[in-house]
Formats: structure tokens, C-alpha cells, sequence
């Protein structure tokens, strides 16, 4: 690993042997063309990943990757390549092949100025990642969670645990002369349980992470939590009956279910999508697409949550954007080029999987604000529907606006109690109508336990996602039961 | 910095530093490629996009403890740091009674030739590319009026190499090419939007479907969703569309496969040589079929790779298996052993299809008084330790066997054990264009949720 010591500028120049006399060329050769933007992403990451099954750690695995990628932009069109080789030469081609997609102007070099490093939020100003934490403790962990997760039930046969670590270095440079950098620490432990019973088996999962340091998963225990409830959802969906078939009253718990807002809206705001009018919210800002209880943000400044970062994949510190107000549509999450293309302000929502990507317009903490009701009320108030607490995953097909998210702890509600637990089914709706159908918004508004993954175009980024309690007055639930 | 091309040479050396660092056993994996992605959107220049790309893999043993690890630095000093940290990591690890390399008589002493490179189309140059991708997404916007829009259409080629070797005896390479094109047009009317998407994947330039019916076809797939409605819920027949039906297929294969199986989270633990899927279906999973998109000379760990019948008649005849599920299993493996660089070997299928049937896809319809024909599915929505499956769908609905509307905002439901048993007709329209493929199937009734 890098010394910690180094600023992450720093440590790329000295790392590649750069100057910024260099960079300042490389950057020429980007741009000899007639292009509007071009900049250069460079990475360094770590990563070591642990897992236990059978109650012992039997995998361990770590990688290191770097690389370079050289971007070019000339009005809507992108020119990329990318090496895992950083040398001049590797960047000077790549240079060279980015700007293919610009047109008119010489070959001549143009003259680009690196100014000083750019200003970034603190949100994870770790003392140490968990990589420096020995390996033999954070195995002892995943053992302890295989006992507590066995010792809650004896039907539970097996516990699968994970714990996953990485620090990644990050600069950018840009034609503006902008240069910025980063570390971004991330962690996740991750908790599978299969239960068994004289008549059937199931599955429960849990975990949770961030951009933290190891004692967040020994503080009150978070470690023991993610145990008993992987076990916990197993086994009692070993008693879930057949859920129910077609349209019905849903209440969604807090926390990890806000991935309905990430599915139903968060995606069809992202600026790509409606500079090229393909998405259903297209042209619509201003426009009511909730209810009034709803108001919906992304944002990338939490401390230390998964979702968040000090600056965005192009240099840009990220920020808090209200998408809708008060069931308004009030903004888009925009990168660079669609901010610019759209004459917008780019958001702080510039985002890349990694150096061999491109940036796109990514959500990075997507929540609703928290209502007034007590969650309590929100569940009295149904006679019939069900209570969904924990889901899968989700998707959407922007154009169309549908979209679903799939329960994996889900029960009945009837006259206004939680009765008996109900199989997984997949929920589907429109995402620019879904919202205009919530009613209640409680005031318990939770973020998710740090475990999401967003997939775009195939590139995997971590987000988070959250919301209150809420009460929504029909949506399609795709179980068996008529 | 420069470092050495990746060579079966370098492979060798890093299992020589493995052991010099005290591994008793080990393995290199080195995977490198190069591609060249162009983009057209609305008749313009999107985007090119170059990549390069080189990592080296290594597990290493000590005794029955084990680590696994990656990097892009190929740089020897580097590299011999790095595979000694790997072999530290595995000290740190506990033993495993079931780990180790594969048995070393099953290693492969020939290596299929299996025509996995185009003899003579490397890389498509920039221009040519892009032209190709222009020519397919002119032919979408210039189908009909209603398509007023566009994603536009991209043309990918690639080639990469993987080089492999161990310390008990087996070393081997392979090279491969690959070319797609995809479209994805959009149809607009009474101020509704519908995607469309098609594409044509291979291993060869030459056997690419023409740029101009590719556009076509996604032209069609839009315009056919448009004034799509929502339907009431009800039970029907479903009919999956060969895309579809292939995603069966995936679902299927995660149960069978070596590492669920073991830990107990599949529906078909213990169900070898038992009756899980209606007597009309036989799926085969073939490593071997020549040119074939999941052909591979060897596989992850270096056995050769095999032609089987997953399910044959209805009855379970194999599981796919790498060495240490096998292992745990008491089976033989199979020659499924799925790796990405970094980690330790995984199970995939290679070529997975089910065996075409007598029906065109018309007979099929026909048969239909009113039941649903698939031909969208989203979400994750599959438990693979239960079998529950309940998805978002869409597609076209059928009355008194003809295509009468399409649907949307519906879901699915069902139990793949029984959904496998339900599978009453099997189409005769199997064709590639993944490394998944299936005909046209029917389902005799499933649980369609809507209003």
C-alpha cells in the first residue's frame, strides 16, 4: 500500500515518475484537436477480501490495480482509452486515440496550465482502513458471526460471512487546468444464512459498511446485529406463506427499501438520460411526479457513508441536489459533459466504476426527508396490504419509467397489524406515477446499512439509498397467491 | 516502468517464485486483451472508446491453507513481492481439508483447437466501426415514423489471451476474438415512450447478422410495445421468447452448479438422476463446440473442458462442477471451473442450450386461447434456494391464439420446480447469440399479477 503520508497528488507524480510539466503535455496532445474538455484519470487500488464458510476462514484473496485513462470531449462526443500500463508513452498514444473524436484544428499542442489541487470535502478522514487491522482479527470476527448466527436457531446449517476492504487513489486532471485527488477507503461485511427445517430450507442475509474505520463494526456490536438478523429472516421465512397477486396497499419499513426511489426516480434524473429525452421524466422538471409528502435528495456529503464521496470521478467536489420538493421535480444529477451540453451546473455526480470507464451522471446517497407520522400509525392505518422491510435488488427500464424491486423479508398486514411473514416477490410500478400514490410518510427516516451496488451501462458503483416509513396506495406485488 | 508482455514463460517464473517462497503448490493465470467500442447516436459521432488491459492471477498453497491474488504491475521485482505477500496471506488462512489443486492425471495433454479467433478480422478500425453502427441505427430510425429517438448503436471488437499454468505439469494458453453490434431505438406515440434493443454477438466478423436487419429487428421490438397496457391479474400459459427462455436456463444452471449445491442453497440439492423438468426438455452444456461464444480449450483450473447432458428428458444427469465442489460433493468435476484473474475458482456453464423441439414459434402461439407471450423480463426476483421466482414483465397478450396487445407493468410467478415440470412445448428456433441459448418454451400456467 501507499504510505498515508503522501498527498495523493503527490503520490501519483512520484509513483509514475510525472511531473506536472508532463501532465501539462499530455494534456496538449488531448487537446491539439478542436475539443472542448479533455482530462486525464489516474488510479491506484487496493483491495483484500476474507470469507468464511463451514465456520472456517478458508479464502483470502487481495489485488492491486492501476491505470490511466485519457478523455477527450468535443461538443457531444467522447473519445476514451485507457492502459493499466502508466508510462508517457501509453498516455501519449492514448492521447492520441481520445481525440480522434474531434475534428478540425492541427496536431499542434496546446498550451495547458496545472493549477493548484482543488479543495474537497472531509468525509472520511480515516486514522487507519481495516486493511492495516491484522488479518487474524478480522477473521476472528467472521467466526464469531458464524457462532452467533448459529447459536440463534438450531435450524440454521449454515452461515456464509465475508468482509471485503479497499483503499483507492484517485486524481484527476483537466484542460481547465483544474487538478484534484482523493483517498476512498470502503468496507463491507456481508452475511448469508441457510436454514432448514423438516420441510424446507431458506435464506436470510445482512451487512453493512462504509467508508469507515474497523471499530464501526465493533461499536454496539454492528458485527453481532448482522448475525441474528441474516438468522433471524431465515428462519422465519421458513414459516412465509404465498404472497399475494396483483395490486395492493404497501408499506415499505426504512432503510434499505429507499432502493425504491434509486429505481422509481433516482435513475430516470440522471442528466444522460434526459439531455437525450429518453427518460420518462424527460422535460418534466417543475412538473408534480409525488405527492406532497414527498421530497427526495442525493447526496454525496454524508460522512463516511458508502454512497459518498469528497469529489466525484471528474474532479468535481460532490453536493446535495433536491430532486423533488414536496412531489415537485425540482432537479437532475448531472457529470461534466451533461451539465455543459444541458447549460446546467455539473452536481458533483460524475461517476466511474473505475479507469478503464467513462464517467455518467451516478446517484450517490438517494433518501426521502422524513414525514410526521409515527411509524406505528403508518401500519394501523392499512387493513389490507403488505409490509415490505427488506429487499434484493432492483431495476428499471428508464424510457418506459417501470421498474421493480424485489422483498426478501416481507409480511401481511391485516386490519392494521403485521400478521405472518410472506415469501419474496418482486414489486413492479411506474416510477413518475409510484410516488403520487404515498400517503403516509413517517418521521423514521434510516439510511441503509452501507451494502448497495448500482449498476449503469456496466459499471458497478457503491451508492447508498434511504427513507422513513411509508404508505403506498397500491402498486402491483408479483407473488402466487390469488 | 515497462514491463514484460505476458507470456506462458512469465507464468511459469511465477509459479517458480511461489514455490521458491514457500507454497507447496500453485497456480499463474494471466489475462490480457485489447478492444476498440464505437458509438453512433442520432446519425453522429458518440464515442470511441480503446482498452487495454493485462493482469496477472496467482493461488498459491501451503499445504491445505490457501490465498488468491491479482495485480496489473507485471514488473518482475514487483511481481516476486507480490507473490510472496500472496503466499503469506495463505499462511494466515485456515486449512481446508477439501482445497487443492485439481487431480493432476485430469489435466488435458492436447488442447482442442476450437476456432476461437476470426482467421483474418482483427480489431475494426475506427471508421469502419463506426460506419457499421451508423448503417445499423439508420436502418432503426428510418423504420417508421414512431421512431423518434434513439440510444443510439455501438459496434465492440476484442481480442484477449489467457495464459495458465501450475507446478504439477500443466501449462497452456488460448486466444480469442470477439465482434457485436447492438441497437437500441426508441418508438414514441400519443406521448409515450417504448425501448427497443437487438444485437449480434461472435467470435467471427463474418458471421455478424447484417448491420441494416439488426436496426430492423430493434426497430421492431419498440414499435411492437407501444400502447402497451396493464391487464388484470389472472392465470395463464406463459410463452417465453428465446431470450427469455435462455434466462430460464441461467437460473437453472445457478442451482445446479458445484458451490450452491454444497452449501446447501439450491432447489436441486439431491435431485440427480431424478425427474425435475418435463420429458420434452434435454439441456447440454458444451465447452467444446467450435467457434462457440463459451468454448475454451481448458478450463479455469486447467481440465479439459466437456460436452454433457445437464438434463436429459426431464431427468438431472449432471451438475457442473470444479474440482473443490466435486470434491465435496463426491463427484467428478467437470470441467466448469470459472475464473475471473483475482479470485479462486468459481462454476459457470460454457455453452449452454436446450435441445430444439418440433414447434415453430407460430404453433406455438397458436396453441394459445389467452396467455401471455414474454418478451421482457426485469429485476432479480429468483431464490435459488427455494426455487421462488416472481419477476417484472412484459410482452404481447395473446386471445384465441394470435399477438392482440402488448402488456407491461405485470409480474410473473411461479416456482422454478415446477415452472421446469410445466414446460409443455419446445420451439425449433434455437440460435446463438450468447453463450446461453434456448427455443421458444411454453409453460402451461403461471401466476400473471397486474390490476
Amino acid at each position: 500500500m501507499a504510505n498515508e503520508l503522501i498527498p495523493p497528488d503527490k503520490f501519483f507524480l512520484s509513483r509514475f515518475g510525472m511531473t506536472e510539466g508532463s501532465l501539462e503535455r499530455i494534456m496538449g496532445a488531448a487537446l491539439a484537436r478542436k475539443a472542448d474538455y479533455a482530462d486525464l484519470y489516474f488510479e491506484y487500488r487496493g483491495a483484500e477480501g476474507l470469507s468464511l464458510e463451514d465456520s472456517i476462514v478458508n479464502r483470502t484473496s487481495k489485488s492491486i490495480s492501476q491505470g490511466v485513462g485519457v478523455r477527450v470531449c468535443a461538443e457531444d462526443r467522447t473519445g476514451y482509452a485507457y492502459s493499466d500500463e502508466v508510462t508517457i508513452d501509453r498516455m501519449r498514444l492514448a492521447a492520441e486515440t481520445a481525440r480522434a473524436v474531434a475534428h478540425g484544428g492541427g496536431d499542434t499542442p496546446a498550451a495547458v496550465q496545472v493549477g493548484p489541487p482543488v479543495p474537497r470535502h472531509k468525509l472520511y478522514e480515516l486514522e487507519s482502513t481495516p486493511l492495516e487491522v491484522p488479518l487474524e482479527d478480522r477473521a476472528k470476527l467472521l467466526n464469531e458471526i458464524d457462532r452467533a448466527a448459529r447459536e440463534f436457531d438450531p435450524r440454521v446449517k449454515n452461515v456464509m460471512a465475508s468482509f471485503a476492504a479497499e483503499r483507492k487513489l484517485v486524481m484527476i486532471v483537466n484542460s481547465e487546468g483544474r487538478i484534484a485527488a482523493d483517498v476512498q477507503p470502503l468496507c463491507r461485511l456481508s452475511v448469508t444464512v441457510i436454514a432448514e427445517d423438516g420441510k424446507g430450507r431458506q435464506v436470510g442475509s445482512s451487512g453493512g459498511g462504509g467508508r469507515v474505520e474497523w471499530s464501526f463494526f465493533l461499536e454496539d456490536e454492528r458485527w453481532r446485529e448482522h448475525a441474528l438478523k441474516a438468522a433471524r429472516q431465515a428462519i422465519i421465512n421458513l414459516e412465509a406463506v404465498d404472497a399475494p397477486a396483483g395490486e395492493t396497499v404497501v408499506v415499505l419499513g426504512p432503510g434499505w427499501p429507499g432502493i425504491l426511489l434509486h429505481e422509481a426516480v433516482g435513475h430516470g434524473l440522471e442528466g444522460d438520460f434526459n439531455r437525450k429525452r429518453v427518460s420518462a421524466f424527460s422535460g418534466r422538471i417543475g412538473e408534480r411526479v409525488a405527492s406532497e409528502f414527498c421530497t427526495v435528495v442525493d447526496d454525496g456529503t454524508i460522512p463516511n457513508r458508502r454512497g459518498s464521496l469528497n469529489i466525484d470521478d471528474e474532479g468535481t467536489p460532490t453536493s446535495r441536489t433536491v430532486l423533488i420538493e414536496k412531489g415537485i421535480l425540482r432537479g437532475y444529477l448531472q457529470d461534466h459533459l451533461n451539465a455543459r451540453l444541458m447549460n446546467m451546473t455539473p452536481t458533483g455526480n460524475g461517476r466511474r466504476e473505475s479507469f478503464a470507464h467513462t464517467p455518467m451522471p451516478r446517484m450517490t446517497n438517494t433518501f426521502m426527508l422524513p414525514g410526521e407520522a409515527a411509524p406505528e400509525e403508518v401500519i394501523r392505518s392499512v387493513s389490507r396490504g403488505l409490509y415490505a422491510v427488506a429487499f434484493g435488488g432492483g431495476q428499471v427500464d428508464i424510457t418506459n419509467g417501470k421498474f421493480v424491486f424485489s422483498a426478501s423479508e416481507a409480511y401481511l398486514i391485516e386490519d392494521g397489524v403485521v400478521t405472518r411473514p410472506v415469501k419474496g416477490a418482486t414489486l413492479i410500478g411506474n416510477g413518475p406515477d409510484v410516488l403520487t400514490r404515498v400517503t403516509m410518510v413517517a418521521n423514521d427516516l434510516a439510511l441503509d446499512p452501507g451494502i448497495g451496488t448500482c449498476g449503469k451501462d456496466g459499471q458497478s458503483v457503491p451508492v447508498g439509498v434511504g427513507l422513513p416509513t411509508l404508505r403506498i396506495d397500491g402498486i402491483t406485488v408479483g407473488g402466487t397467491s390469488a | 516502468m515497462s514491463s514484460p508482455e505476458p507470456s506462458l514463460e512469465l507464468a511459469h517464473w511465477g509459479v517458480e517464485q511461489a514455490r521458491a517462497a514457500g507454497a507447496s503448490a500453485a497456480e499463474v493465470l494471466i489475462a490480457s486483451g485489447e478492444s476498440l467500442s464505437a458509438g453512433v447516436r442520432m446519425g453522429e459521432v458518440e464515442k470511441l472508446k480503446h482498452s487495454r488491459e493485462r493482469r496477472l492471477g496467482v493461488r498459491v498453497f501451503v499445504g491445505q491453507s490457501s490465498a488468491t491474488a491479482s495485480t496489473a504491475e507485471l514488473d518482475r521485482d514487483a511481481l516476486s513481492e507480490f507473490i510472496a505477500d500472496t503466499v503469506r496471506l495463505a499462511r494466515l488462512t485456515a486449512p481446508d481439508r477439501w482445497s487443492g489443486l485439481p487431480d493432476p492425471t485430469l489435466h488435458p495433454r492436447l488442447l482442442p483447437e476450437l476456432e476461437l479467433s476470426d482467421p483474418t478480422s482483427g480489431i475494426i478500425e475506427a471508421d469502419r466501426a463506426l460506419k457499421i453502427a451508423g448503417e445499423a441505427e439508420r436502418a432503426a430510425l428510418g423504420a417508421d415514423p414512431r421512431i423518434k429517438n434513439s440510444e443510439g448503436a455501438e459496434f465492440d471488437s476484442g481480442r484477449h489471451r489467457v495464459i495458465f499454468a501450475n507446478n504439477q505439469g500443466f501449462a497452456g494458453e488460448y486466444a480469442g476474438t470477439s465482434y457485436s453490434l447492438a441497437v437500441a431505438p426508441i418508438a414514441e406515440a400519443d406521448g409515450a415512450m417504448q425501448p427497443g434493443h437487438w444485437y449480434t454477438y461472435s467470435r467471427r466478423f463474418d458471421r455478424l447478422e447484417q448491420a441494416a436487419s439488426v436496426g430492423l429487428t430493434a426497430a421492431k421490438r419498440a414499435l411492437r410495445r407501444l400502447g402497451a397496457r396493464k391487464i388484470k391479474t389472472t392465470r395463464a400459459p406463459v410463452i417465453f421468447d428465446p431470450d427469455m427462455a435462455a434466462s430460464l436456463l441461467r437460473a437453472l444452471v445457478g442451482a445446479a452448479s458445484g458451490p450452491s449445491l454444497y452449501r446447501g442453497a439450491s432447489f436441486l440439492i439431491n435431485r440427480l438422476g431424478t425427474e425435475i423438468a418435463s420429458s420434452n426438455v434435454t439441456i447440454i452444456d458444451d465447452g467444446t463446440m467450435p467457434g462457440g461464444l463459451g468454448s475454451r480449450p481448458f478450463d479455469g483450473e486447467g481440465l479439459a473442458t466437456t460436452r454433457k447432458s445437464v438434463v436429459e428428458r426431464g431427468v438431472l444427469q449432471s451438475y457442473l462442477l470444479d474440482s473443490y465442489s466435486a470434491r465435496r460433493l463426491g463427484l467428478a468435476p467437470t470441467g466448469n471451473a470459472a475464473r475471473s484473474v483475482g479470485e479462486a475458482p468459481s462454476v459457470s456453464a460454457a455453452n449452454l442450450y436446450l435441445q430444439p423441439g418440433p414447434y415453430t414459434p407460430e404453433e406455438i402461439i397458436r396453441s394459445v386461447r389467452r396467455g401471455l407471450y414474454l418478451t421482457e423480463l426485469i429485476g432479480f426476483g429468483i431464490n435459488s434456494v427455494t426455487g421462488d421466482y416472481s419477476r417484472g414483465a412484459g410482452g404481447i397478450w395473446i386471445e384465441d391464439g394470435e399477438l392482440a396487445y402488448p402488456v407491461q407493468e405485470i409480474t410473473i410467478a411461479g416456482n422454478l420446480k415446477e415452472m421446469f415440470m410445466a414446460i409443455e412445448m419446445v420451439g425449433n428456433d434455437l440460435s446463438w447469440r450468447s453463450s446461453v441459448a434456448s427455443p421458444t418454451l411454453k409453460l402451461a400456467e403461471m401466476m400473471i399479477a397486474g390490476e
